[in-house]
């Protein structure tokens, strides 16, 4: 028997040993799970070992910001020595430097970011470094300014657009690194190849030129991924031809990444029902237990949580925390109607037991209707317990991206493989619609941000009028943002081109130009002020606009209420008409998302009154979310609310909803909670809806919803028969909610 | 039909089984010591909405509400029977859920009303005429007029009672509670709430004196240990 006869003994198929295709892989291999949880193991004594050294550094990390950083080499798939967390008890291996949590200088972003980064925990880059790329190399960010158009420089310094990849790693790209155990990287090379050679039959047109060098570059890459696998001794130039080196193999590949790039996010894609076919193997064939399988995947989980990335604390306070967005896709169905959850969709989610709850890997679950009814309900008593699960309609994407998609970030789907993404961030379109009142005079830094507009003289704003100029002011500004797109991504791929994870794609794979929009719930309701009731612009000497008094009440988002709810459609699709009437870099297709992650507050803090009566600097509703506190019948009008906005065609990159409830207003009962999670999941995905992030809050977080309401909108708190919702109560009243809710159970 | 209604919650999980629809409707004849919304007593600052336009509410909520329902509760809905009734037959009309969260005490014709009830919660606030009267401010006959409907009509009863610090946290009082509700059939549940403070913040909005005003919030654990009782 040959090595891939060996590796793939007891596969069936065919088709997917000729030429790379892991979703039929799976499709022909896996072994579908009804059953319940109660297979499920604790951690092996191995496990408890090398977390318990992780959770003593993670606690050290936390005191200092970062534990470490390297300052004399800079990010590269094998610049490092091979780095242990605790060896003999390590079953699967590799860190990104030479130590746990010490963190990879990555300057073909930009200098700037790194320095700052540096600078902020203590550090110092090595001056050699230092000098080689001040000197000898341009970086992302170099490239970017000297082509960014002036419309772009203004617009990001007003923050009309924020949080631009434009001075560090776009991420949001899944490389397949499911492909290395399955075919072993001589394979992957061995195609590639192919590959290179059929692109030079065609005209060597500008891009077809790109394309080689891009293939040359990831054949190099696969190499030193190769090389980097032998420094922990492994060799995994042939398929992994057990669990172990399923898992191993696949981590290689995502390590690699890691080691690379430093993106905003950088996900895992859908690895669990991939790999359960090993385990499953290795089960059949007796070479394994269930507790080996389970610390498998608890450690393999264990190198995902301390993947990090050197950030300044500026970014940090942004994204609140220091999230890497390991995304880790699970369940899902097939075309035939058979869901893809299996046992190690169960191993997955059952290590935030074994390890605890942690933000990261980002677990998303992709629910249908037809999931089996014990995994919709062991994720709806894991959401319960650990509050770390996020919830999204595969109904939905299923039809767009096929059944072997993966989500990148929070919300972004794409093929695994075959879709990458050119990451976005967003356009404060609350801001927009200040600029069509103003002129586009910036309300809160007074600059002339966007030229050609005369300011709104009326004592009392005209809807059709201001619908108008904000039509032409949208114009305008998608322009503006397509162009800082297209020299962002243009010069991302000269200088800071992610070789590692584009090895582990298709060689030309559809590109996605991720856009996204903030302040949506602001813009909508204020022009649902201004069409409903008497806003009157209340103006500087200059004539701007700081602030509105509103005579009347008017219809907000988040209450089911089509008057409003249809602006935000309108809106939205507007938006992405405007952003699709331009050519996108390398022929991408343009998506939409409207996601704000934390940086709502941010955007907030930027943005001055508004008509809808929000203050200046008072921070917007995450994503797509009503503003809190202006939902007055509860939670469902607000999640149908959200679910009318279209994904389809629309928001294809995603519509990001909050919701946050205490479990006690779950339910009286467990059983009863996990089955109204159940059904409130069914029932809001049924209607179309993308995303839910659920929080289920504990005692901690109860306490910051109080301190910081935009965060946690829609809370519910409820008890029988009572008649109030939480946002409405006094401070005083909440402790007390928040003493009582966690009585006797914290 | 119109009826007076004080609030919608569109997601109610913990006023029957499921996910339900709660209509808080205006008007309660009773002045409970622990009331908690004293906002639905009168038909002051009333929302006025159609039966039609409630059930297309519902309706619209199917998605979420197939396994729930809809709870009609208040202030106290017995107190619009009329409008209560067109509600009930409009939602049955679409194969809702329907429960009655009542303290029995209102007008109108129950038996027909329950026809179309498929869960009554009901709240025992005493089991004695005297400790009725000091804790309701009402006698306990109108109450006993609704018990004898709904022990007629034979439809499935959750029960409940507020637990209020020194009034009735006590085992005797469980005990006899317990005695009282073997007379009523089809009880598929009993609650014991434990009283709380929320509805302090609303009487001083409406100026109004709060009758427990000192009394403590009922500790849970306590009530944990009196449901045990209650259901040994």
């Amino acid at each position: 028997m040959n090595n891939y006869d060996v590796a793939w003994r007891n596969f069936k198929g065919n088709t997917w040993k000729d030429s790379i295709d892991v979703a039929k892989f799976i499709e022909e291999n896996y072994q579908e799970y009804q059953g319940d949880d109660s297979f499920l193991v604790g951690p092996t004594e191995k496990t408890k070992k090398v977390w318990s050294i992780c959770e003593d550094l993670l606690k050290k990390e936390l005191e200092k910001g970062i534990l470490d950083v390297e300052v004399s080499r800079v990010s590269g798939i094998n610049n490092f020595e091979a780095g242990y967390i605790d060896k003999e008890n390590e079953v699967i291996v590799g860190l990104q430097t030479d130590a746990p949590l010490k963190r990879i200088v990555n300057p073909y972003g930009g200098m700037r970011m790194v320095e700052q980064a540096l600078g902020a925990y203590g550090y110092e880059l090595d001056p050699e470094v230092k000098k080689h790329f001040n000197t000898y190399r341009r970086t992302h960010n170099d490239g970017v300014f000297a082509a960014y158009p002036s419309d772009v420089r203004k617009a990001r310094h007003v923050g009309l657009l924020t949080g631009l990849p434009d001075a560090y790693g776009r991420g949001r790209i899944i490389g397949d690194y499911r492909r290395i155990a399955l075919y072993g990287i001589d394979f992957l090379i061995q195609k590639k190849k192919e590959d290179l050679l059929h692109l030079e039959k065609k005209e060597l047109t500008e891009y077809i030129i790109r394309l080689r060098e891009e293939v040359s570059l990831q054949i190099n890459a696969l190499n030193e991924i190769k090389a980097m696998a032998a420094t922990y001794g492994y060799d995994i130039s042939n398929p992994a031809t057990n669990a172990q080196e399923a898992i191993q193999w696949t981590y290689f590949g995502y390590l690699a990444a890691i080691k690379e790039n430093n993106g905003a996010a950088m996900s895992l894609g859908r690895t669990s029902t991939f790999l359960d076919i090993y385990v499953e193997r290795d089960i059949e064939e007796g070479v394994l237990i269930e507790e080996q399988a389970q610390e498998l995947i608890d450690q393999f989980i264990i190198k995902l949580r301390i993947a990090r990335h050197l950030r300044t604390p500026e970014y940090n306070e942004l994204f609140a925390g220091d999230p890497t967005w390991v995304t880790e896709s699970i369940g899902g169905m097939l075309e035939n109607g058979k869901s893809l959850v299996t046992k190690n969709s169960f191993r997955y989610l059952h290590t935030l037991i074994n390890l605890s709850s942690a933000p990261e890997p980002n677990m998303t679950i992709l629910w249908s209707p037809n999931l089996p009814e014990n995994f919709k309900k062991y994720c709806a008593k894991i959401s319960i317990l650990t509050d770390s699960i996020q919830y999204e309609n595969d109904e939905e994407m299923r039809p767009i991206h096929g059944s072997d998609y993966a989500i990148a970030c929070c919300v972004s789907a794409m093929t695994v493989g075959k879709q990458m993404q050119f990451f976005g961030a967003r356009c404060n379109l609350a801001k927009a619609l200040l600029y069509s009142i103003n002129g586009g005079v910036d309300e809160v830094k007074g600059d002339l941000v966007v030229e050609g507009f005369e300011k709104m003289m009326d004592e009392v704003l005209d809807y059709d009028k201001v619908m108008t100029v904000y039509d032409k002011m949208l114009d305008k500004v998608a322009k503006t943002y397509v162009d800082a797109m297209n020299v962002i991504h243009f010069m991302h791929d000269k200088y800071a081109y992610e070789a590692g994870q584009m090895a582990l794609h298709d060689t030309d794979p559809e590109k996605l130009m991720a856009f996204g929009i903030a302040g949506f719930s602001v813009a909508v309701d204020s022009l649902s002020a201004i069409k409903y009731a008497k806003v009157k612009p209340i103006r500087n000497e200059n004539g701007v606009a700081i602030d509105f008094e509103i005579e009347g009440d008017f219809p907000k988002y988040g209450n089911d209420d089509d008057r409003v709810d249809q602006i935000g459609v309108q809106l939205a699709k507007t938006f992405y008409q405007k952003l699709a009437s331009h050519p996108l870099y390398k022929g991408a297709k343009p998506t939409l998302s409207i996601l704000t992650i934390t940086s709502n507050v941010v955007y907030g803090k930027k943005t001055g009154s508004t008509p809808d009566g929000r203050k200046a600097g008072v921070p917007f509703a995450p994503g797509a979310n009503p503003m809190h506190g202006r939902d007055e019948s509860g939670a469902i009008a607000s999640l149908n609310s959200v679910a009318k906005i279209p994904y389809r065609d629309c928001c294809e990159d995603g519509i990001s909803n909050t919701f946050s409830i205490v479990p006690n207003a779950l339910g009286h009962t467990e059983e009863e909670r996990i089955v109204n999670l159940v059904n409130l999941m069914d029932g809001y995905f049924v209607r179309g809806a993308q995303h839910l992030n659920v929080n289920v809050l504990n005692r901690e977080t109860l306490i910051d919803a109080m301190e910081n309401p935009d965060k946690y909108p829609t809370l519910t708190i409820r008890v029988s028969g009572y008649a109030v919702r939480f946002n409405r109560l006094s401070k005083a009243q909440q402790l007390e909610v928040i003493n009582r809710t966690f009585h006797g159970t914290m | 039909m119109k009826g007076y209604i004080d609030s919608i919650e569109t997601m109610g999980l913990v006023d029957g089984p499921g996910i339900r629809m709660v209509v808080f409707l205006k008007g309660c004849q009773l002045r409970c010591l622990y009331c908690h919304n004293p906002e639905t007593w009168t038909l002051k600052d009333a929302e006025v909405i159609t039966s039609d336009e409630l059930v297309a509410k519902a309706q619209n909520n199917s998605s979420y509400y197939e396994h729930g329902g809809i709870t009609f509760s208040g202030g106290e809905p017995l107190m619009q029977p009329d409008f209560l009734l067109d509600c009930l037959k409009k939602c049955k009309a679409i194969n809702l859920h329907t429960a009655l969260d009542t303290s029995g005490v209102g007008i109108g014709n129950y038996e027909e009303i329950l026809t179309y009830t498929d869960l009554v919660i009901l709240d025992i606030k005493a089991v004695t005429e005297e400790e009725y009267e000091r804790v309701t401010g009402h006698s306990m006959a109108a109450f006993q007029m609704f018990l004898q409907a709904l022990k007629k009509m034979q439809k499935p009863v959750w029960l409940r009672q507020v637990i209020v610090p020194g009034i009735n946290d006590d085992e005797e009082h469980i005990l006899k509670l317990k005695e009282y509700i073997k007379e009523i059939p089809n009880v598929e549940k009993v609650e014991l709430l434990p009283y709380h403070l929320y509805g302090v913040e609303k009487y001083k909005k409406m100026n109004i004196p709060y009758p427990l005003d000192g009394v403590p919030a009922m500790d849970e654990e306590k009530v944990a240990k009196l449901t045990e009782l209650l259901n040994r």
